[in-house]
């Protein structure tokens, strides 16, 4: 008998585990999805493109309402579940109550927002999802329009550039002293802000907030040092929360965010969570790689199988068209810190990696992320890169190549021939091979 | 190049080594290089030529030449300079002398060049103070050849090479340093399997690839050798009693010195000893071939004896297939001897302490002055500048300074001199950089003249280049200086074939007087006929033309037979000490030559070692705590140089081996002879450079680098090193450097280096750690310069970088390698067709290459001069040749 799946949360890792399941026990669960936003799945890391104009919503829309009809996914979008009745296995929402067998949390997060005054103000947005999206277009198709946008990690300088691109006035405001510091070094950091600045982009560093200025509708944005910026919009991008309100209400055991096994279950074997309202050993994860990587475990153990999710490596990636940036991994200084490091000023290329053991730990790219991916996979897979040390930072078509031996340095020198000594095979690569018969043996044993 | 418009292609000779090879130069019309072919109707080569010769073309550029004279470094004219070098040899010789004044020649130099030269020293100055480099190549041989023959004379004809059964080589590594000869043995061997190579050197060479048997004798021990071979034919009765009887003196006294010595001091198993006796006992047809691992030693003249003894006791000489053979180094070296450019003989080998031969001179020349006793040997030359009993010397076309040994000593007794000439085609050679006056020499191409090769076959080297600038021909610098002493009409020649004609007429009056130098049939060559001159083997005279010597039996001594010499072996003249335990060897290498004023001046020639590196066996290196491709400090009780560690154990234990090439302009510290022995043969007078004891240290500096540069790097950022070697590109330079003080900025040092303005950009790589540096210098679409710096010897894919310094995006460049998008081509093996190593061992390891000739075919390489043949082999089946080893 197919059992009820219900889903509270039509984002993207819902979106994935959907599609794992219908892939591999299609038939299996008759499936109730819930969404807050008035809308299916759509892919939000493409909020950007669509932000800076280079796509349309229907072009980053993932699973359209043919999809959900095909796979008899029952749609309940724009229907926000407001509670979970864990003994009768019913969730509640306006609308009235649904029976599961199973239930998945999906809800996300929600963005932080900075508790200073006028932070309500019409014309503060956060950014994530398509009407935060929508409004900033708004906002920057007045003539003239002047952004704020507090806070310079990923989503506010995507935001930033979004917004310049459509022609306003941005300037970045950021409480730490360079970009990104979560995923930057400061070198690579200061690459970004001249990137930055270069497209007319202000960047405001260990700029601390202390008022959005206005009455009716936002006006300025005022720092503690007194200096304020005028503005017609306030974006803010500071940092997000996990969404776990109702799951805390259920009696769910919840820490930062719901709290998981490596199963994806929560406290109450019934009921699932994945995505970015989850805690999983600790840590809360804010980016796309991780949350694809627990839809799989998820979908395994839905339908009986055991996968076991160990936690995801991060990396991220600016999507600013033109600026080509990656991060991953761990790069704080450290004893057993050894780093190897690429400047190239006028191509506007640096590379950081940091090894730690011999295994790459963490990743820095910027200008040239074309390796990025090959990086993180020895860095999730701990390979020990001792042997292609040297190469490393240039990519896997150089780390791959013939080994070099020392000797070269002997210009075209015949290599030794050392058949009777320890080294036992002859490498004939990146030497000349002179070799020599021994023929005193060989004659004088004849 | 062959879009180029040529002139008409001339046949001239070979400057470089002493096989004489015949060439087809054809200069490039409004370019600075020249077509150049091997000759196919020379004797010497019939068409081959080596890795050297075929990159003549390239080295004929004027860069860098000397156009003027210069005075005290100053430009000035040749009636200034003539002037003053004759007044100043003048008034030395009034003042103190004819013995006060020198002259220090050159087997580069021509006969022509040479018979002036001679002529001015020792009839019209009146001292026998004239010497040439050729003591330092030839010097044993003239002595041995003159006790054993009473003449200087090559007995044998290169055509012996090819009917023998058997070849000795002794001392020499004919694949790099005879590479046509070696080529012609080669392809006789292949053609004649049956033909047995015997390799005699201590150490294994590229040689030794085609030899049978090796016999890796203890340094300076060929005395014993020959002594056990020579007791060996004795004792086995194949001593050729009819030719003994007949013809030779000292038998007894010679077999009672061989029987008296050990063979033990070879250090060669007894097995190996009974191969190589059996080989040369039941081989009549043998040719024992002889160079400077004979000749430079402190008992060389005995070496030579030693050898020309077991020819004679057993009558094989002077008949096709056998003999004794000397191979010269230089071109001219047997040109240099029969117009008497050694200062222990007269002329057209007739002695300088015989009266009869001195009168006849003397009346020919109508000498107001002849020398009358023998002049100083090189070395003793250069001592007695240093003492100050030479006032004037002039240095032609050789570069002492380097070559020498002890040359920090020569270089102070240059700097001694109160007046020193130098003619030479460059002004910036270590040598001339001494010079009160810098005379602008005619270089190859540009001058015309005869040059004899090894087997006696003169030919002649043809202009096919107008003479650049304000320099002229030697001969004639040497006769305007003559003229300016007030010896005008003695030396009033219109021409080399002026001279030439008295050269032959003089050995006219030469063979009237009993001797083998007689070229009398050509005293009435005219210019026309002279300037057509095919290549002619010496003697060239009424009843005879070239052939073979001795086989009559008819020699010449007083009483017209051969002495065969009792000799005994001796031990080299410095002892190895606890405080000095390896014996220095130092030879050439394939695509050099002697001081690299020319060789250097080609990217071709300089791909295939870049650097001066130091041969040592793992023992002495494990030792000496020295790792392969590590710097080493190599030092004597003359002096200390550097070079790059080849750990090998081609290098027998005790003995090292580093290149004769590397003068201050290529290395910092690379010059060999600096660390070289002064010792020489009490009979020869050459000087023994084959085994200076030594002792060596690893030079352990911050960091070492390898670059590539654009433009010349700044000799400035290179003189504070502890260690640099440059070498030029086709892209421009590579460096090797290291250094003991990391600069405090690799950016503005490396722009420092390659001459980029400090608006230029960097791309740098870095790892803190290992110490790697990566620093690339570019500006718009051009790169100044890569270096790749590390605390050990540099790993980087040179070849790559040396190569896509142009192309490569500065990005490119900093990895230090080749993607594997851009395969590198390794380390050059053959500089003909620039292909490199990891191309060759590709296609190899790729295909199924059999045989040397398959690598040619499917690579290119060793398809056009095949030099590098021997090194190709060692490509194949490396696994097979481990199974022969064991």
């Amino acid at each position: 008998m197919t059992k009820k799946l219900v889903i509270i949360g039509a984002g993207m890792a819902s979106g994935r585990l959907l599609e794992h399941l219908f892939e591999e026990a299609p038939g299996r669960f008759d499936v109730t999805l819930f969404g807050a936003e008035p809308r299916g799945n759509y892919d939000r890391i493409k909020l950007s493109p669509v932000l800076a104009g280079e796509k349309t919503f229907d072009q980053i829309v993932t699973h359209d309402a043919q999809w959900y009809a095909e796979n008899n996914v029952s749609c309940r979008f724009g229907e926000a579940v407001t509670g979970i009745d864990r003994q009768r296995k019913v969730v509640t929402t306006a609308k009235g109550k649904t029976p599961y067998d199973k239930l998945v949390i999906a809800t996300g997060s929600s963005p932080v927002v900075i508790p200073v005054p006028g932070s309500d103000l019409p014309g503060v947005v956060s950014y994530r999802d398509i009407d935060d999206t929508n409004e900033m277009i708004a906002a920057a198709s007045k003539p003239g329009g002047r952004a704020v946008v507090i806070g310079g990690g990923l989503l506010g300088l995507e935001a930033a550039a979004g917004l310049r691109l459509r022609g306003m006035d941005v300037t970045v405001l950021h409480l730490m002293p360079h970009l990104m510091e979560r995923q930057l070094d400061p070198d690579a950091a200061e690459m970004l802000r001249g990137a930055f600045e270069h497209r007319g982009i202000k960047v405001r560093l260990a700029a601390n907030t202390q008022e959005i200025v206005g009455d009716t509708k936002v006006e300025a944005v005022r720092l503690d040092d007194g200096t304020e910026f005028t503005c017609d919009l306030v974006c803010m991008a500071v940092g997000i929360r996990p969404s776990t309100a109702l799951a805390k209400n259920a009696g769910l055991s919840c820490g930062r965010g719901v709290q998981v096994d490596d199963h994806m279950r929560t406290s109450d074997p019934d009921i699932f969570a994945l995505g970015e309202c989850v805690e999983h050993r600790g840590v809360c994860y804010g980016l796309v790689a991780p949350l694809y990587d627990m839809a799989k475990v998820a979908s395994a153990t839905l339908i009986g199988k055991r996968k076991v999710y160990e936690g995801s490596y991060v990396s991220s990636k600016l999507k600013v068209t033109g600026i080509d940036l990656f991060s991953a991994g761990d790069f704080s200084n450290g004893s057993n810190r050894e780093e190897i490091v690429l400047r190239d000023a006028f191509g506007g290329i640096y590379k950081r990696i940091v090894l730690e053991d011999d295994r790459v730990v963490g990743v820095v790219m910027y200008g040239d992320t074309t390796d990025g991916a090959w990086l993180l996979s020895h860095l999730k897979q701990q390979t020990d890169v001792s042997g292609m040390r040297e190469a490393l930072i240039f990519g896997p078509t150089y780390a791959e190549g013939a080994p070099l031996d020392p000797m070269a340095a002997v210009a075209a020198l015949p290599g030794e021939a050392d058949f009777c000594g320890c080294s036992g095979e002859l490498e004939m690569q990146g030497r000349v091979g002179m070799i020599y018969r021994d023929q005193v043996v060989e004659h004088g044993a004849a | 190049m062959a879009k180029d418009t040529v002139e008409s292609f001339k046949k001239t000779t070979c400057p470089y080594c002493g096989v004489g090879c015949g060439v087809l130069a054809a200069a490039v019309v409004g370019g600075d290089t020249a077509h150049i072919k091997g000759d196919p109707d020379h004797p010497a080569n019939y068409g081959r030529l080596c890795s050297k010769g075929s990159a003549l073309g390239e080295t004929i550029g004027l860069t860098g030449r000397l156009l003027q004279p210069l005075i005290e470094g100053e430009a000035s004219t040749w009636n200034d300079a003539i002037t003053l070098t004759a007044s100043r040899f003048t008034s030395a010789i009034e003042k103190y002398g004819p013995d006060s004044v020198a002259f220090y020649v050159s087997g580069q130099l021509l006969t022509e060049d040479y018979y002036v030269a001679n002529k001015l020293m020792k009839g019209f100055i009146g001292s026998a103070n004239i010497d040439t480099n050729s003591r330092l190549c030839m010097a044993s041989s003239v002595a041995g050849h003159k006790r054993a023959f009473g003449a200087d004379t090559v007995p044998g004809t290169y055509e012996d090479l090819e009917l023998a059964d058997l070849i000795v080589l002794v001392g020499s590594n004919l694949a790099w340093c005879h590479p046509v000869l070696y080529q012609r043995i080669a392809a006789a061997k292949a053609t004649r399997p049956s033909m047995k190579v015997v390799n005699v050197d201590p150490r294994q060479t590229a040689t030794s690839d085609l030899a049978d048997l090796h016999l890796a004798l203890a340094p300076g021990s060929d005395v014993a050798l020959f002594n056990g071979l020579l007791a060996e034919i004795d004792r086995r009765g194949a001593i050729n009693q009819s030719y003994d009887e007949a013809h030779l003196t000292g038998v007894s006294d010679a077999l009672a010195a061989a029987y008296s010595d050990s063979s033990d001091v070879t250090g060669l198993a007894r097995h190996d000893l009974e191969a190589f006796f059996d080989l040369w006992i039941s081989n009549e047809k043998v040719v024992t071939v002889y160079s400077q691992g004979v000749n430079q030693s402190s008992s060389g003249a005995d070496k030579v004896n030693a050898i020309l003894n077991c020819h004679l006791a057993t009558g094989r000489i002077g008949r096709a297939g056998m003999g004794p053979f000397s191979v010269t180094g230089q071109p001219n070296a047997m040109g240099g001897r029969e117009t008497g450019g050694l200062s222990n003989m007269l002329a057209a080998h007739l002695e300088l302490t015989d009266r009869v031969h001195r009168d006849a001179v003397q009346r020919f020349w109508q000498a107001p002055a002849m020398a009358a006793t023998p002049g100083l040997k090189a070395v003793d030359l250069f001592q007695a500048c240093a003492d100050g009993s030479v006032k004037a010397i002039w240095i032609m076309s050789t570069n002492p300074a380097v070559s020498m040994p002890a040359a920090n000593r020569v270089r102070e007794a240059i700097a001694k001199c109160p007046f020193v000439v130098v003619s030479d085609i460059f002004a910036d050679t270590d040598t001339a950089k001494l010079a009160n006056v810098v005379l602008p020499a005619a270089g190859w191409g540009e001058k015309s003249g005869t040059v004899t090769n090894s087997d006696r076959t003169i030919s002649r080297q043809r202009a096919f280049l107008p003479v650049p600038g304000n320099a002229r021909p030697d001969w004639r610098i040497v006769c305007d200086v003559a003229g300016a002493m007030g010896w005008g009409d003695a030396f009033d020649f219109a021409n080399p074939a002026a001279i030439f004609r008295e050269h032959a007429a003089l050995s006219d009056i030469a063979g009237s007087l009993g001797r083998d130098f007689d070229i009398g049939g050509l005293s009435s060559l005219s210019d026309r006929e002279y300037d057509d001159l095919q290549p002619v083997r010496w003697p060239v005279k009424a009843d005879r033309e070239g052939g073979r010597f001795f086989a009559d039996g008819h020699f010449f001594t007083t009483d017209g037979k051969a002495c065969v010499v009792p000799v005994v072996s001796r031990p080299m003249a410095d002892p190895v000490t606890a405080a000095r335990p390896l014996r220095l060897n130092s030879g050439r290498v394939r695509d050099h030559w002697h001081t690299m004023t020319r060789t250097a001046q080609t990217p071709r020639l300089s791909q295939h070692i870049a650097e001066p590196y130091v041969e040592l066996n793992p023992v002495d290196a494990s030792e000496a705590g020295i790792a392969p491709a590590d710097l080493v400090q190599i030092t004597s009780d003359f002096g200390q140089l550097m070079a790059r560690a080849l750990v090998t154990k081609r290098s027998m234990p005790g003995s090292i081996f580093v290149p004769m090439h590397w003068a201050s302009k290529w290395a910092s510290d690379g010059c060999v002879d600096v660390a070289v022995t002064p010792a020489t043969d009490p009979i020869s007078g050459q000087p023994e450079l084959k085994g200076t004891p030594v002792s060596i240290a690893p030079y352990q500096p911050a960091w070492y680098a390898f670059a590539a540069s654009a433009l010349e790097p700044r000799t400035s950022a290179l003189k504070g090193l502890g260690y640099w070697a440059k070498a030029i590109t086709e892209t421009g330079w590579r460096l090797e450097l290291a250094g003991g003080i990391d600069p405090v900025d690799w950016v503005v040092a490396a722009k420092e280096l390659f001459k980029a303005p400090d608006s230029a950009h960097s791309a740098t790589y870095e790892d803190r750690v290992s110490g790697r540096k990566n620093v690339v210098i570019f500006e718009g679409n051009s790169t100044y310069g890569a270096i790749f710096l590390a605390r050990q010897p540099v790993a980087v894919a040179r070849t790559h970088i040396v190569a896509g310094l142009v192309e490569l995006s500065p990005q490119q460049l900093l990895a230090g390698r080749s993607s594997t998008a851009q395969a590198d081509q390794g380390a050059i093996v053959c500089s003909c067709m620039s292909v490199g190593s990891n191309t060759i061992a590709r296609a190899v390891s790729a295909g199924t290459l059999a045989t040397v000739d398959d690598i040619c075919e499917a690579t290119g390489a060793g398809t056009s001069c095949g030099s590098c043949r021997p090194e190709l082999k060692a490509f194949l089946l490396p696994q097979s040749a481990k199974l022969a080893a064991e």
